[in-house]
């Protein structure tokens, strides 16, 4: 099994080439969205990617999951993701970093909860349960 | 002007590749503009062209039952030109198809030469998706219109003595 480093270096590679980044932008911390410049549809291309790289299945929702919160479902209130939101958000994103997020849960910045890392950790955790 | 950059389809082999080809010729009006005394089939519709052989590859995989939209050419390379009197051959390659969407990749040859290369994304829209009111109908790879082009050539030739 590749070492986080080895997946971190095909997973920036990937970044490069789909999204037109400079290599030295896609850090570990930098956000798909704000950071990177992703648009929603580059999202279907990165999983078309990282299958081929990784050899790997990505069923539809499991790593970009769709309505994670929507008002009206008492997910999120007034712009802000509730308590009940964030256990949502941590059972569909296990490897997004909730915590820091619910320090400022806006809905706005739930796109930022797709990190350079969370793909990486997504990838890794994929090729373990793979063997 | 009908939006169909594809003459005719050569071949489709379900879920696996499609072959389709388009004439260019100084009947086109933008080949006058594009360029004046230097008549090129534009990269442009070029590439709408491979998007359609693809696309249609792609609709046809699920029996047309997603409306299938170009999303995105993550590459593309124009390695030389078309000009009138040229026939453009696309060959498009399913290489991804998922409940989402699927990828291509296309070529587009006059002859032997390689005149340019793509990978296509396109997503899939269903008519119940709230999105698709938002979604601008030139941006379909696929209409009854352009499906037309499938039936080109099935009718034979006219000749009385091709039983076809």
């Amino acid at each position: 099994m590749p070492t986080h480093e080895e997946i971190l270096g095909q997973v920036q590679g990937i970044l490069v080439e789909a999204l037109g980044a400079d290599e030295d932008e896609v850090t570990p911390g930098a956000t798909l969205v704000s950071d990177l410049g992703a648009e929603s549809i580059d999202f279907l291309d990165i999983v078309f990617n990282l299958e081929k790289e990784f050899d790997i299945k990505i069923p539809r929702g499991e790593l970009f999951p769709e309505n994670l919160a929507a008002e009206g479902d008492g997910l999120a209130v007034d712009g802000v993701v509730t308590e009940e939101g964030l256990t949502k958000l941590r059972e569909k994103l296990p490897f997004a970093d909730i915590e820091a997020f619910a320090a400022d849960p806006q809905v706005a910045n739930i796109q930022d909860l797709f990190t350079v890392d969370m793909l990486v950790n997504f990838v890794s955790d994929k090729l373990g349960n793979g063997e | 002007m009908r939006w169909i950059w594809i003459d005719r389809f050569e071949e489709l082999q379900k879920g696996s590749h499609a072959r389709a080809i388009k004439n260019v010729t100084l009947a086109e009006d933008h080949l006058h503009d594009h360029f004046p005394g230097f008549p090129v089939m534009p990269a442009s519709l070029m590439l709408e062209g491979m998007a359609q052989t693809g696309g249609i590859l792609l609709g046809d995989l699920h029996d047309f039952k997603h409306i299938v939209i170009l999303a995105k050419v993550p590459k593309v390379t124009f390695h030389s030109w078309a000009c009138p009197g040229d026939t453009l051959t696309y060959l498009a390659r399913l290489t991804d198809e998922r409940p989402e969407g699927g990828a291509v990749e296309v070529t587009a040859t006059v002859g032997d030469r390689l005149v340019a290369e793509a990978d296509i994304v396109f997503v899939h829209l269903d008519e119940k998706d709230s999105q698709l009111g938002a979604i601008d109908q030139k941006n379909f790879v696929f209409s009854m219109n352009l499906m037309g082009v499938m039936e080109v050539g099935r009718a034979g030739t006219g000749d009385e003595s091709d039983p076809s």
